[in-house]
Parts: C-alpha cells; structure tokens; sequence
C-alpha cells in the first residue's frame, strides 16, 4: 500500500494528484521492477492499482508479463521498491517521510565518516595556539627576570632604608613578580 | 551598639592610613596594579557574570513566577547581595592584601576564613573548569555539518538506529554517550574517557594561559572574555526574535504568579542565587580590590557590578526563553503534525481537512461516532501541549547541552550557532575561573610557601594539580562526581565564610575603625543604610539560608539522577541513593572548608596557650605595601 502526503511536502508548489500522475507511478514501478528485480519486460499494464482513495493512498499489485493472471511474489516486488526508492521518491518530489510504502521501512543511509573526526583537528588548532602561547609568555618572563635581577634588587634595599628606619629587618629576600 | 571584639595590637598589623597614603606616592612596589579602571571593573564583572546567569537564574524564574521572582531577587540583591560585595571591596582595598593576608591582620584566630575561602576556590575551580572542559567539547564538535547531535547514528549492521539513541534523543545520546560516557552509577567508575581527558587538558591549559601572570595577564584577556558574551547574547536575541514561538517563550518566562511570593523556598532561592551569583566568600573580590588605588571609589564600584550582574541575568534569562520558546512551539507543531497525519492515514482524509486550526474540533466530530472513538483510541494518539513543553525542566547541563544544543538543530546555519553559543559559555566560564584562581595562588603567595618561585610556576603548580585531581571528573561517572561537587563543595560553607567575613569586619575589625577606613579612602562616611546592613540584616539573611539548607540537607536522605539505559523509565532519569562511603566524602568538601575556621582559631590558642612564646611581629614592608602574616616564632 501505497500513501502520498504531496501537500504537506510541498505546500504551495503541490501538484495535483490525476491519472497522468497515477501513470508516471506504474511506469515507475515497472522500471523498478524491471531493473531490479528478475529482468523481465515489466510493462505498465502490469501495474494494477485499486482501491484509490482522495486521500492519495491505494494498493497495488504487480502481475507476471509473461502470464496475466500470476502475481509477482510480495517479497520481490518489496525488494524492488526498496533498491529503487530514491528514484521513485524523486520522480514525485517527494521523500521517505511523504511517500511511505506500508511494510517497507526506509533505508538507511549509513552517515559519512570522515577519517580524522572534525573535532580532534580543531583541537589540534586550539592546543598548538595555546602552546605556543604558553611557550612565548614564559620565555618572555624569564628574559624579563633576567634583566630585573641586576638592576632591581640593589634599588628597592636602598629605597626601604632611606625612607624608613626599621627597627629591625628579617631576613627574607623581597618577592618578586 | 558598640559590640567590638578586643582587638589588642591591631594596628601593628595592618597599614596606617599614613602608610597608605605613602604606599600611594611611591610608585615602586611588588604588588600588581590594574593597568585602568577598565580592566578592573571588566575582571569583577566577569568573575561575578558567569554560567549560573546563563543556566540557572533563567529555570529559577520561570519556576517561581515568572515576573513575581523579580521582586524577592531585586529586594535580596540590595540587602543582601551589594553590602556583602562593597564590603569585600572595602576591605580588600583597606588593608591590601588576599584573603589570607586580610583575615590574619584583622585577627590571627581569624586566618582560618582565608583558608577556607582558599579551600572553596581550590575546590570549586576544579569542578568549574570541568564544566568548561564539556564545554570546549562541544565548541571542537560544532565544526562540522551535519551537527553530530542532530541524528542518531546506525548501530553495527546497519539495520537500525543505536537503539539507546532511539529510546531517547539524537541530544540526549549524544551528551549522555558520546560525551560523557556516562555508567549507571556513581560507584562504577567506568575508566578515563580519553577524549575528555584530552578537552580537560585544554582547557586547562588555556586557563593557564590567561592565568600566568595573575592579572596581569588576566587584565588584558577580559576585554575579550567579559564583553563577548553580551556580543554573543544580544546576536541570539535578535536571532531568537525572528523565530517562531519566541515570544511564547518570552511571555511565558514572564508571566508574573503573584502566589508565589507566598512560598518560602522562592525567597530561599532568590537569596541562594543572589549570593552565589556574586561569587562571595571565594576570595577573589577581595584580592581583585586589592590591587586598587588606595582612594578608589569601591562604593560606586559595587553599585555598579550589583546593577549589571542582576542586568545580565535578566537578559540572559529573556534570550534564553525566546530559544527556548521556539523549541518548545516546534515541538508542539510537530507533535500535532504527527497526530494529524495519524488521524488522515486513519480516516482517509484528503490532506488539508484536519489542520492545526480546526483538530480540536476534528477530532471531537470524528470522536463522536463509536466507530470513530475506537479508532482513535487504538492510534494512541499523543496530547500536545504547548505548556508542558515550555516547562520542560531545563537548567543546568540540561540546558546548555540538551535543550540548547536542540534547537541549535532545527535553526538554519546551525554550525554557525553553535559556534557562538559555546564561545559564549567558555567566555563566561573562564572569566571566572580567574577568580577562582586567583584566590587560590594569591593564598599560597600571602603564606609565603614557596616565596622565592615566581608567580609563573606558583599558577602552574596549581593548574597541574587541580587538572590531575580533575581527572576523577573524567571518568564513566564523572558526571555524578560533579554534581556532588556543585552541590556540597561551593555551596555550605560559602555561606559559612560569607557569614564571617561580615561578622569578622563588623566586630571583630570593628565597623567604627571600617567607617573612618572608608572615609578616608573614598571621601564620605558609609550611610545608615550600609550600617543596618553590614551589622545586623545581611549576616542574619546568610545565616537564615544557611539553617535552612543545612537543616535540609540533613534531614533528607541524599540523592541522585543516573542514566540507566535498562532501567525501566528509561529515558527518565532515575534516582539512585547515595552509597554511604560518599556521605564521607560529602563531609570532607563540606566539612572541611568550614571547620577550617574554627579548627585554625584553635590552633593558634593553642599554641599560645602550651608554649609561653611571644608573638613576634613582623614589620610592615611599606615599600612593597605587603602586609606580611602573624607568624608565630620564638622571642628573641
């Protein structure tokens, strides 16, 4: 069984449904059947439809070319649509949401995945600025200390014993930044 | 009312206003300065602004009235909120030094608040910057397109999605598993997952960036982490605007329930957001303050910090309601979609006869006959309202990770988004982890443990240490480690050091001596209002919220959310019992901040008491405006 949401897929572009509509279905069914299937001829009067509802919903039943009468087994007509359905979807517009075949669940595609995943490349990026960062501050510090400890400490010791006459003074070595 | 602790000997230990005004002339010094003004009022907005204006404030509205939870807040913030942050402001500028240093010139038995606001820092910033680590996660993970939070993906055969991911949601999957990995209990620790491992590096490593050389450093990265977030959340609320469903959200944030007010934990969580909103207690106000110019305006400063954190968590509250408006009204549509085409395929409608307008009234005609009513029922047919998705109980990780990241989904140029949002919280994290930070090398530098390391290697130690012992939140369970942290480590004894502070600055200092520190630093006396406030109304609104959490937390057996994939309500979260062994660890990150205090005072009487040894006092380096700490020695 067959089911076609057109509008809620294409809203104001929806076309309306006819008989031209119904034929492009068989033909298309008879191409599916036709190339997927055992490789008869598949012809579109081999596609019969009944029970069609407004709705846009209706069964279908797929008979031997060979022999009128004979009904292509279930399973393989199942197997053809499924291999087929992207085509099928796109000769109406539509997509596994709006055209559901009842009993054949949609395929599924399996994800794209890249070989390094996205994210341990931007972390790269990220590490490799902080690192260098990192590396740049510290070498500019120690540069900095460098210069700082010849000239600094004999300035600060005589600037705390001109202004201030401590009692006493411990011992401890000014900190520095 | 003149209630003073003696206080013999205090004006050996803290600098005279002469002094200050010395320290003032003479430019040279080892103590940092801000660069500007700027800076300064940029690092406190930003340590005050952080993740809990985002996620919290906003799921506190909403759950309390709407527009009604204002009115407590608004009223909790000025009792409360801006006396307790002048008044860190104002000590911290008066005697210049950090926690440590302030508490132990204003009493020695007192030292053991800078321990403990110390100990909170340590602990909290752990705990903090895993939260970041997730959140860098996330960031690396928005650049690509398709989102990977946005579908499930196929299990081994490809025959079916993960069906753990079906059950629940391509967000929810994806934070609970790909991120996470999270096991089904606190007790299974489920190993180091080696991707979060990775992101907590990182983000360790940048915070030691920032941090290397105290604000210095820091001084000039606010301009960037504070400002962005306003950047980035008035960009989401121009976006979130022109969304469908956003003013739902809005109005529903809003709308003000004037019952509420009559409930008591509405104001219990107004004060508990206005005082942790403000980060008081950790230490970093003060040291931050103490870096100023001994006649900065700190009254003004603080007006004006109160003003725009409570300015922010309103703003942040409306653009994340109009987001979260949008999800919500998606949601519903898609849900009566779904029920609609349910009921056309049912019924064999042609399409456009049961619309969103007019299903109400469609499915009560097609209810009405028994042929009808039976089909229904056998459709199993959804209730979509629009309120329960609105209420949905968002904030937290939840918000951030689950709610947020969906509807980044459904926006188009997602990617892009996602970018920004996550920008936004790393920026918001990070600047206050600054504090934290600083709280904690700033009290290793006033107790002079390694007093010859430079600051550098002091930032380093401590970034290392607290990056292996966050190891633990890395872990299959490290999810539940971290809400243990969040709710015992930060949350009582803050309370307890806040408490303190006020009653160490209003007693034991003595509010006479505070008002003529005040006076000489900014020009006029504090006015009858921050008197009432700093003796009497703030110290009791802490201690009120202090009885009350306790009293519940004790009472009540503690408990836990998991996620269980086989547990039976799955995708509901279930709630587990704490196992006794973490009651003892629960006592620990409590306990021992708190009994720092105490524990401290007791040591030094002590010691004064067995030993007959004098204290020596150390003298005040004036030049480098360092107050140096009581340092018990033997007399010469």
């Amino acid at each position: 069984k067959y089911l076609f949401s057109i509008n809620s897929a294409l809203g104001d572009q929806a076309y309306v449904w006819n008989e031209n509509e119904m034929f492009l279905f068989r033909a298309t069914l008879a191409f599916a059947m036709r190339t997927y299937s055992d490789g008869q001829e598949y012809d579109v009067a081999n596609v019969v439809v009944c029970d069609e509802t407004p709705r846009v919903s209706f069964w279908f039943v797929v008979t031997s070319p060979l022999d009128a009468s004979l009904l292509v087994d279930k399973r393989r007509v199942e197997e053809a649509v499924r291999k087929s359905r992207s085509r099928i979807n796109s000769a109406f517009l539509l997509t596994d949401d709006t055209l559901e075949f009842i009993g054949i669940p949609p395929t599924l595609e399996a994800p794209v995945a890249p070989d390094t995943p996205p994210w341990l490349i931007a972390f790269g990026v990220v590490m490799g600025g902080v690192g260098a960062g990192i590396v740049v501050l510290l070498v500019s510090s120690v540069k900095r200390d460098g210069e700082e400890e010849t000239g600094g400490k004999t300035e600060n010791e005589a600037a705390s014993d001109a202004i201030y006459n401590m009692s006493f003074s411990d011992d401890e070595p000014v900190t520095q930044m | 009312m003149r209630l003073v602790f003696p206080n013999p000997r205090l004006e050996d230990r803290i600098p005279s206003h002469e002094d200050l005004e010395l320290m003032e002339k003479v430019e040279t010094g080892d103590r940092l300065k801000w660069g500007s003004k700027t800076q300064y009022l940029l690092t406190c907005v930003g340590f005050c602004v952080g993740l809990g204006n985002v996620w919290r404030f906003p799921y506190l509205c909403q759950s309390h009235g709407g527009g009604a939870f204002m009115i407590p807040f608004i009223i909790l913030l000025v009792f409360e909120g801006v006396p307790l942050l002048y008044l860190e402001f104002a000590i911290g500028q008066r005697l210049r030094s950090g926690s440590v240093g302030v508490w132990s010139s204003i009493h020695p038995y007192m030292t053991g608040v800078g321990i403990a606001s110390m100990t909170v820092s340590f602990f909290v910033g752990m705990y903090y910057n895993t939260i970041l680590a997730w959140v860098m996660w996330y960031f690396l993970n928005s650049f690509q397109s398709p989102l990977p939070w946005s579908q499930c993906p196929l299990n081994d055969n490809l025959t079916d999605l993960v069906s753990e991911c079906k059950r629940s949601s391509p967000v929810d999957y994806f934070w609970y598993r790909e991120t996470l990995n999270t096991s089904t209990s606190i007790e299974e620790s489920g190993g180091l997952q080696w991707w979060m491992v990775l992101c907590l590096a990182a983000a360790w490593s940048v915070l030691y960036l920032c941090c290397i050389r105290g604000i210095e450093t820091t001084g000039k990265v606010v301009y960037i982490t504070s400002t962005l977030p306003y950047v980035v959340l008035t960009i989401f609320l121009i976006r979130g605007l022109t969304l469908k469903g956003s003013v739902e959200g809005i109005k529903f944030l809003f709308t003000p329930d004037l019952n509420e007010l009559l409930n008591p934990s509405t104001w219990l969580d107004a004060g508990a957001q206005v005082f942790y909103s403000f980060s008081l207690g950790v230490g970093g106000l003060i040291s931050f303050s103490s870096y100023n110019p001994v006649h900065n305006n700190c009254e003004q400063d603080a007006i004006i910090i109160a003003i725009i954190n409570g300015f922010t968590s309103i703003f942040a509250a409306t653009v994340i309601y109009t987001i979260i408006g949008f999800r919500a009204t998606k949601q519903f549509d898609d849900c009566l979609n779904e029920n609609i085409l349910m009921l056309l395929n049912a019924f064999d409608l042609v399409e456009g006869t049961v619309t969103e307008i007019n299903y109400d009234e469609m499915l009560q005609n097609l209810n009405s006959t028994i042929s009808g009513s039976e089909v229904i029922q056998g459709l199993d047919l959804s209730t979509c309202n629009l309120r329960t998705f609105l209420s949905d109980g968002v904030e937290g990780t939840g918000l951030a990770f689950i709610v947020f990241t969906e509807a980044i989904t459904k926006m188009p140029i997602s990617p892009l988004w996602s970018v920004l949002f996550f920008v936004m919280l790393f920026c918001l994290g990070l600047s206050t982890m600054f504090g934290a930070i600083e709280g904690v090398v700033v009290a290793i530098q006033d107790f002079k443990i390694f007093p010859t390391w430079p600051k550098e290697v002091i930032s380093g130690i401590v970034c290392l240490s607290s990056f292996l012992i966050a190891l633990i939140f890395s872990l299959g369970s490290g999810n539940y480690w971290l809400a243990l942290f969040d709710s015992y480590a930060g949350s009582i004894p803050l309370l307890i050091i806040a408490f303190c502070e006020m009653v160490g600055v209003a007693y034991v200092y003595g509010i006479e001596r505070f008002n003529k520190d005040i006076e000489f630093m900014i020009g006029h006396k504090p006015n009858i209002f921050w008197q009432a406030m700093w003796r009497v109304i703030s110290p009791l609104i802490v201690l009120v919220i202090f009885l009350i959490y306790f009293v519940n937390e004790v009472s009540s057996t503690l408990t836990y959310i998991t996620w269980n994939p086989s547990s039976e309500n799955f995708p509901v979260l279930e709630i587990l019992p704490y196992p006794n062994w973490v009651y003892i660890i629960i006592l620990l990150l409590a306990g021992l901040p708190s009994l720092a205090i105490p524990g401290f005072a007791l040591y030094k009487v002590l010691q004064k008491c067995c030993c007959k040894k004098t204290i020596k006092k150390l003298e005040l380096n004036t030049v480098s405006a360092n107050v140096n700490m009581d340092f018990f020695t033997m007399s010469e």
